[in-house]
């Protein structure tokens, strides 16, 4: 420290020296100021001051003041800002106090950041959106950050993954670039790229949390706290984060504190969510009915007397508070942002609940004559969370309705009505269990912490003012725990021993770092009309998680035989060590050139394959700027782009897939020798050729700028390439210690066009409407999967397994289709009626035998659960002091396997050989099936939706309270109303099989938003 | 100025280092992992490999009952006895499952392809036994038994042997039901680009009977029945050789039946006895004083979990009016396998008065099959039960059954002396193929009002039906009789009609499966497909 100190005292004067003795050798005079924002009058800090035409510029420091030498000639200031409007100020005499106000959309000269650095809109090469806190998504619902932007950008699909609380959206960017790899867009945070917590299970298309009891990691981020979100959707844009940018980058700006004395801000939402829609089921008569015509007698015997609303019984309606308090401003030359935010959620099931408290510190000081910029961002998060049983979804809409919830007669379940074999006291194992049990006797909690954070040091040397030294050092840590509790008298854990019951505890950690170190060289060379923007850059990145492992007890405490662990913990770790640099080149203000690089080397790899390497190019010319455009009244910005680049994904399920090894087996995995049982040494499968799977994408784009950019937009072609998929597929047999592994086969191509335009359709002193509109188009397909494509009769790799059966799958990954298309038989229907006729398939291969998928030559590929069009549309229109918003989203040609109605809607399923009475749709008698006809394409249904996910009326106050506090107030539904052909609950379901999902919730939302 | 380059220099040497220490934190390694080195250093490794070996045919993973080795089948299914058993016995007039599980109709329907996922799942189950063995075998080289010495190396060389014991019976297990499958080795390497040969029936035989004989001429197996038990011995060697002699003619063209002869008088001489009481043969206490079997695949509902095996014979068989409980599994009863009318045909009554071997539930069963998917269609059958001999429930109990499978027992071991005799094989004779087939229905009738005088070729197929239903032998029995496919013996269902109706001759092999065609290009399809 000392050391340091000794330093600046060394290079200050002498870099002092240098700048006086450069700017006296022209003609020159200095202007001083303040840049403040217009809304709440705080100074801001890092605004740039530019005069125009030139390069010559500064910054703010950090209250927000600034001083600038100019040269006489000058006339005009460019005041920029990242989330502002930029400003054009003619330099007269007098004071420089300037007000800037919040960029509305994507104002052309905003500053943008992309990945390690910042640009301005106009200058972009690459395919690159951004949405700012003005134009996010709304309400208290909205708990999680992904879903901030939700219909909000072209080719950014975000599909819910139910109503849960804590539960986070899956995002896709331009659709699908791996099979079986990681397809979540990387998350940079403050520049720090964040590991994204989540394994990808080839079971579970959407990937498992690894913060033990966490829904999603995602759901630890407050979206209060971010300012501003930026996708970068083509490799160009995304290739400098390498090996983990095939599936889109989404870079995160939270809020930063300004200058002055403390402002605070208070946001306060309350709502509640209520069910948006039911399944629709038999009422009590309707299902009597059914039973008495159709049962036998021991059927007609088995119903009970009363009338249960099992849905009413499972669903509530859902209170949220949603707080957050933040008090922004300087102390001295330390700017701060603090915040501290409370979120109480109930789910609409009964005994779900989270609460989360999350806390946020921000300090950006200036130090040393503008030259060392520090960030620091400190985040933390809680969560406490109740889990209810999700059997009981599917349960409610299955149990009888004649029966009642609680026995009269008494239950030893608990006093609740069951389903039982012959005699009273043991539960059927096939039948559905009582819906309220499941609930009631299953208490699941669970809590989490998780700090997540950054410095960031900024140094512009002294003596060479356009090379900034830059030290980013990122630590996001988590641990969660938990327990599960069935009481031993609960029939959904019967007969786990003979005392019943379950009761198992869970924790984990996770400890991810970053180190990243980049050098950046900015210069203009004006002889040559030139600029420069060289970046060279070295990053280290670690993630490391603690597993500890517990047995599960009985109700009396007793170890379930099998679960006793035989390691007390498992480590997994993987480690990613980067080289990156980039060439930002502008000349004439009209043609720009990035060129990237980035080299990965991943631990997940044998060392012969460790190192990949990902390069971009991307080109622009900006028309407008050309001499027979420049005057235009009609065009105001029109510029080229053109970009190819290469980016990787080393992203999948093991993180030691290429290294032999032997495990122990555990306890209920054990073989017998003479008396004794032996744990098993078995051999791990591995590939000792793994190595990254690339995806190489070409971007075409437009973007346009007409009537003094009041209306602007793009257009952009994409095509990607994805080769050596790291693919869960199957390999030779006989030469490894599965049949199925993670091997580098296969390809995949997706091409798409995307369109957005934004307008501000009226601008008076009194109205302001503003609309935009987006619309993508994607086409992807498989266009390689196994080593040898020689046989005929090879249909592709079953996926998409379904409730219903053992094993059952109704999806097919084959080479010309569509990822997950369906793969179903033929459903004939009748010619008059127009019913489908029960068993009655296309005979395809004309055998005179209809066999069933997924080995069937009769079956056949119908449809995807990926909308080839996707569209999303935003308007809000204020007037006065009011404003009213909403967002509105459609997907056409998606289509969802209908499985709840493939289970249920049968009379097998009612009337079961199990001796218990089933509830069904009031969709059965579309079809009248005896048996369950799991695949008929019948059940493929057409789930192509418009959704109004928000409606908001805003109301603003303005100052009140002797003008010492500002006010809004605000009321708004999220999921209002649903328009679509799908029979089921919700159309929107990522990978496409309904099968009793959590419902979505619609959500009031009223809140309050106090500024003083 | 110096200082500042001094300085400069320092701090670029540091980074290098920096960079140069990070770059070793890319060879990471699994935390709770052992390397071969580790693990064949001692020789309690090696037994914990070969317990590997021997668990890779009664579990469907080491990582418990819901996971699985093998990919592209439902965990639960991926086990070597319940696939086994799904292609052995429901493609024939054994057993009908309610069940619509992918593969599963296509076996009544015998229009199964090469897409299959149970044959897959049975292929890829085999071969990964295989191919565990194949690597226990390469540990297990004469060099590196020479750093063992004394009783450690004597039992590792036993080891090895009955890995190459187990590797030649999940050879003979693809004789018979694929053909010509991929053949590995210890000498075939495994984790890289390698892709196996394939190897055609006849010369399949010659290798697994060589293994078989190598094995037997060097004394390199236990001494029959002096193993500990669930441990293949000699005579199991001697079992399995008489087993593919027996169907030499149908893998090689080639009769064999003086070989038959020649092996089963060896199992037979061996001290292997009946025993008295045949339900006991597949009740939970069949590992204890059982002087019948050969060899079992051991479960165990604390130990040995797995949703296949006997769990799942047990399980599939209770539905209808039957109380799980009653059979040792109070928390299952999963309503699937009955059988058709032709094997209660085969007993004189349905209640197992006379031939005690009859063990039907009839209660709520209809004898004929109007609907595969119900239950109630079928007798259902109470062979293979968790509860011991005295009745009692064995721990864990809810699903999981501790019921081993008998894979060579001396039963099996009598009928195919028979068989030989009958089909012309020297060194036994017709009187002594009589007294052991009445030893059979003696046990079976309590005394000796079962027994014949004479015999003929079709009463061994009947008798096997009898004595080894449901004990995964049919399929390849009726292939033996060439009934399988032809028109000449039907059952309900057979070939998808109630009434049964004859299929193509190439169904007498199932195909290789798709997804290996697809994965490894030296492979070609059985004829047929």
């Amino acid at each position: 420290m000392r050391k340091k100190r000794l330093l600046w005292r060394r290079v200050l004067p002498l870099s002092l020296l240098l700048f006086v003795y450069s700017f006296s050798l022209a003609q020159s005079r200095t202007i001083s100021g303040k840049i403040t924002d217009a809304t709440d009058g705080t100074g801001l800090p890092g605004v740039t001051i530019l005069v125009k035409g030139t390069k010559t510029g500064a910054q703010t420091g950090s209250d927000g003041s600034f001083s600038i030498t100019v040269p006489n000639t000058a006339t005009t200031l460019v005041v920029s800002s990242v989330g502002y409007a930029t400003k054009e100020i003619p330099i007269g005499s007098g004071s420089f106090n300037i007000t800037i106000v919040k960029s509305s959309g994507t104002a052309l000269n905003d500053v943008v950041v992309i990945g390690y650095g910042t640009v301005k809109q106009k200058d972009l090469t690459g395919s690159v959106a951004t949405v700012t806190s003005k134009d996010f998504q709304q309400g208290a619902a909205i708990t999680t950050p992904d879903e901030l932007i939700s219909g909000k950008l072209a080719g950014v699909s975000v599909t819910p993954n139910g109503g849960q609380p804590g539960s986070a959206a899956t995002v896709r960017i331009r659709g699908l670039s791996s099979l079986n790899g990681n397809n979540d867009p990387l998350y940079v945070i403050d520049g720090v790229p964040m590991q994204s917590l989540k394994s990808p299970d080839p079971n579970n298309p959407l990937g498992n949390s690894t913060i033990p009891g966490v829904t999603d990691p995602l759901s630890m981020i407050d979206p209060n706290d971010i300012e501003s979100m930026t996708v970068l959707k083509d490799a160009s844009a995304a290739a400098i984060y390498g090996s983990r940018a095939s599936s889109g980058v989404i870079l995160i700006t939270t809020k930063k504190g300004k200058s002055g004395s403390p402002k605070f801000n208070f946001n306060t939402q309350l709502g509640g969510s209520v069910i948006a829609k039911e399944e629709s089921v038999l009422s009590t008569n309707q299902l009597k009915n059914y039973v008495t015509t159709n049962g036998t007698p021991s059927q007609i015997a088995l119903m009970g007397g009363v009338s249960t609303n099992w849905q009413n019984q499972i669903y509530q309606t859902g209170a949220i508070t949603n707080s957050n308090l933040s008090m922004a401003g300087a102390l001295k030359n330390l700017p701060y942002y603090v915040s501290v935010g409370y979120l109480d959620q109930a789910g609409i099931l009964k005994t779900d609940n989270l609460k989360r408290t999350t806390a946020s510190l921000r300090l950006n000081p200036i130090l040393f004559d503008n030259h060392l910029k520090i960030d620091f961002n400190f985040n933390f998060a809680h969560e406490n969370t109740k889990f209810a049983n999700q059997a009981a979804i599917g349960a409610a809409a299955a149990f009888d309705p004649t029966q009642p919830v609680m026995n009269p007669k008494g239950s030893p379940f608990g006093g609740y009505f069951e389903w039982t074999t012959g005699n009273d006291s043991t539960p059927n194992t096939n039948a559905t269990k009582n819906p309220v049990a499941l609930l009631n006797q299953y208490n699941s909690s669970s809590m989490a912490n998780r700090v997540y954070g950054n410095i960031q040091f900024d140094y512009k040397l002294h003596f060479l003012p356009d090379l900034h030294i830059n030290l980013n050092l990122g630590l996001d840590t988590s641990k969660g725990w938990g327990s599960v509790h069935v009481p031993g008298d609960a029939a959904q854990q019967w007969g786990t021993t003979t005392n019943h019951g379950q009761n198992y505890q869970y924790q984990g950690t996770n400890q991810n770092t970053v180190l990243e170190f980049k050098l950046n060289y900015v210069k203009d060379i004006a002889d040559i009309n030139s600029n420069i923007n060289v970046l060279a850059g070295y990053g280290y990145y670690n993630n490391r998680s603690y597993t500890y492992n517990y047995a599960s007890f009985d109700s009396k405490g007793d170890t379930i035989p099998g679960t006793a662990p035989l390691y007390p913990f498992s480590i997994n770790e993987n480690t990613l060590l980067s080289y990156f640099g980039r060439l930002i080149y502008t000349y004439n203000n009209k043609y720009l050139l990035t060129a990237s690089i980035r080299t990965d080397g991943s631990s997940r790899f044998p060392s012969n394959n460790r190192y990949g390497v990902f390069p971009a190019i991307a080109v622009a010319w900006k028309l407008s700027e050309e001499s027979f455009l420049k005057n235009s009244t009609t065009v105001s910005s029109l510029k080229l782009r053109a970009s190819y680049g290469v980016t990787g994904n080393q992203d999948f399920i093991s993180n030691y897939g290429y290294i032999p090894g032997y495990y122990l087996s555990n306890n209920g995995s054990q073989y017998q020798f003479g008396n004794n049982f032996y744990y098993l040494y078995t051999p791990s499968p591995y590939d000792a050729n793994l190595k990254w799977e690339q995806t190489a994408s070409t971007n075409i784009g437009i973007d346009y700028g007409f009537l003094n950019n009041r209306i602007t937009g793009s257009v952009e072609y994409y095509y990607k390439n994805t080769t050596d998929m790291i693919n869960s597929i199957f390999i030779p047999d006989g030469t490894n210690f599965t049949n199925k592994y993670t091997a580098n086969i296969g390809n995949m191509v997706s091409k798409g066009v995307e369109f957005s335009i934004n307008a501000v359709a009226i601008q008076t002193n009194k109205v302001t409407w503003n609309l935009s509109f987006n619309i993508a188009y994607e086409d992807i397909k498989i266009t390689k999967l196994t080593n040898n494509s020689s046989d005929p009769t090879f249909y592709g790799d079953a996926v998409g397994g379904i409730s219903g059966g053992t094993g059952n799958t109704i999806q097919m990954n084959t080479v010309g289709y569509t990822p997950q298309a369906f793969f179903v038989l033929q459903q004939i229907y009748n010619q008059k009626s127009g019913t489908p006729i029960e068993g009655l398939y296309v005979d395809r291969n004309r055998d005179g035998v209809i066999s069933s998928p997924p080995s069937s030559p009769d079956a056949y590929h119908y449809k995807t659960p990926f909308a080839p069009v996707i569209m999303g549309f935003s308007t809000s229109v204020s007037y006065l002091k009011w404003s009213l918003s909403t967002v509105l989203r459609a997907n056409i040609g998606n289509y969802v396997y209908n499985n709840v109605a493939a289970n249920l809607a049968v009379q097998r399923s009612i009337l079961n050989p199990n001796n218990f009475i089933s509830n069904t749709l009031t969709t059965y008698s579309n079809t009248n099936f005896i048996n369950n006809q799991y695949f008929s394409d019948y059940y493929v249904e057409n789930a192509s939706f418009l959704k109004m996910d928000n409606l908001r009326l805003n109301y603003n106050f303005g100052n009140v309270i002797n003008s010492k506090v500002r006010l809004n107030i605000s009321a708004s539904c999220q999921n209002v109303f649903v328009i679509t052909k799908y029979s089921g609950i919700d159309p929107e379901i990522y990978g496409g099989i309904d099968n009793n999902i959590y419902p979505t919730p619609r959500t009031y939302t009223l809140g309050v938003n106090l500024g003083f | 100025m110096k200082k500042n380059l001094f300085n400069i220099g320092s701090l670029m040497l540091m980074a290098v280092t920096f960079i140069a220490g990070c770059t070793k934190d890319l060879n990471r390694y699994p935390s709770n992992t052992a390397t071969a080195s580790t693990v064949y250093s001692t020789a309690a490794g090696y037994k914990e490999a070969l317990a590997k070996v021997y668990g890779s045919f009664a579990l469907t993973s080491s990582t418990g009952p819901g996971n699985s080795d093998l990919g592209g089948i439902d965990a639960g299914t991926s086990d070597f006895v319940r696939l086994l058993w799904d292609a052995q016995e429901l493609s024939t007039d054994e057993a009908v499952c309610a069940w619509n599980d992918p593969g599963v109709p296509d076996f009544h329907n015998m229009n199964w392809n090469s897409g299959n996922v149970i044959l897959n799942g049975l292929y890829s189950r085999s071969i990964y036994q295989i191919t565990v063995a194949n690597s226990f075998i390469a540990n297990a080289s004469d060099a590196a038994i020479a750093k063992f010495t004394g009783s450690d190396a004597t039992n590792i060389k036993y080891y090895r042997a009955e890995a190459r014991f187990l590797r030649a019976y999940q050879y003979s297990v693809l004789m018979d039901l694929f053909a010509n499958p991929p053949f590995t080795t210890e000498k075939s390497p495994i984790g890289t680009a390698f892709l196996p040969p394939q190897i055609s029936r006849a010369d399949l035989f010659s290798y697994v009977e060589s293994e078989l004989l190598s094995l037997d001429s060097a004394n390199a197996m236990v001494t029959a029945m002096q193993n500990e038990y669930a441990r293949a011995d000699q005579a199991c060697v001697w079992a399995l050789l008489a087993r593919i002699y027996l169907n030499a003619e149908i893998y090689t063209g080639t009769a064999r039946y003086t070989d038959a002869i020649t092996y089963a008088n060896k199992v037979i001489a061996a001290g292997y006895s009946l025993l008295p009481n045949y339900q006991n043969l597949f009740l939970a206490d069949n590992n204890l004083n059982n002087t019948e079997q050969l060899l079992s695949i051991a479960y165990d509902g604390q130990n040995t979990q797995n949703y296949g095996g006997t769990t799942f014979i047990i399980n599939a068989a209770i539905g209808g009016k039957m109380t799980p409980a009653n059979y040792g599994v109070p928390g299952g009863g999963w309503g699937g396998n009955r059988v058709t009318s032709n094997i209660p045909n085969l007993f004189p009554d349905l209640t197992g008065t006379l031939d005690h071997r009859s063990l039907f539930f009839t209660n709520g069963q209809n004898e004929t099959i109007n609907q595969i998917a119900n239950f109630n269609d079928g007798l259902a059958v109470t062979k293979f039960q968790n509860v011991t001999s005295t009745g009692a429930t064995p721990p864990n109990a809810s699903v999981f059954a501790s019921t081993d499978f008998p894979l060579f027992r001396l039963g099996e071991i009598y009928l195919i002396y028979a068989e030989a005799v009958l089909r012309g094989g020297t060194g036994g004779t017709n009187a002594q193929a009589i007294t052991y087939f009445n030893m059979l229905r003696q046990r079976a009738y309590g005394n000796a009002s079962g027994n014949v005088a004479s015999l003929a070729l079709q009463d061994i197929l009947n008798e096997r039906g009898r004595e080894l239903y449901w004990e995964c032998f049919r399929r390849t029995d009726l292939v033996r009789f060439g009934v399988f496919t032809s028109g000449s013996y039907l059952w309900p269902w057979k070939g998808g009609v109630s009434s049964g109706t004859g299929t193509d001759d190439h169904f007498n092999i199932f195909p290789i499966p798709s997804v290996d065609l697809n994965a490894n290009p030296n492979l070609i399809q059985n004829k047929g497909y």
